[in-house]
């Protein structure tokens, strides 16, 4: 395994809710990150953000791991959740929220919903 | 054959039975599609795995840049 795919594959296993997205969440750079962006936001979700933008190669990786072919993706706790429509949907009947008290515990909530944004070239 | 025509033969491919199957250019650009399709494979399947065979469906369009942006909506017909 490539050191950037393992770097990738942390980062899924390691976040609560990692966000792979066009742009970073002060500068988003596609409609659909945007919208899977504020979707998470408003479940209160504590975001990671990786920017898949830097480096062709990140989003080959990414869809290498997780099987799904487009951006943004979404996982909690390691699970891939979907991209934009899915989250959005979920966002929309409760079960995102549902699923992140779920899978991350009835204190999920991000106090500060700025989130955190990593690296993964760099790390 | 424009993009739209394409992605809706091999949507036609994939889903034969559909209830319904409409491909929409979001922005008239021809590469930001909205794609909807109706059809009982999707009857007991969690939304990731139906968008996932949508997905499928389209991996060649997908991969070769045809499709910049895509927005999918997919329901069961139970």
């Amino acid at each position: 395994m490539s050191e950037l795919r393992e770097t990738i594959q942390q980062v899924i296993e390691n976040e609560p809710v990692a966000l792979f997205m066009k742009g970073k969440p002060q500068f988003v750079m596609c409609g659909n990150s945007e919208r899977a962006l504020r979707a998470l936001r408003e479940a209160g979700a504590p975001v990671t953000a990786v920017d898949i933008l830097p480096d062709p190669r990140i989003r080959q990786e990414l869809s290498a791991l997780s099987g799904w072919p487009t951006i943004p993706q979404v996982f909690v706790s390691g699970e891939l959740i979907g991209g934009a429509d899915i989250v959005e949907e979920l966002a929309a009947s409760g079960d995102l929220e549902r699923k992140l008290e779920e899978k991350l515990g009835p204190a999920y909530r991000s106090e500060d919903g700025s989130g955190r944004v990593v690296d993964v070239l760099a790390a | 054959m424009s993009g739209i025509d394409r992605l809706r033969q091999l949507l036609e491919q994939a889903f034969p039975d559909a209830a319904e199957l409409d491909v929409a250019d979001r922005t008239g650009g021809g590469d930001h599609f909205q794609v909807t399709v109706t059809s009982p494979r999707f009857n007991g399947l969690a939304l990731l795995d139906q968008h996932r065979l949508v997905n499928e469906a389209l991996a060649d369009p997908l991969r070769d840049g045809t499709i910049h942006e895509l927005r999918i909506k997919t329901r069961g017909t139970e």
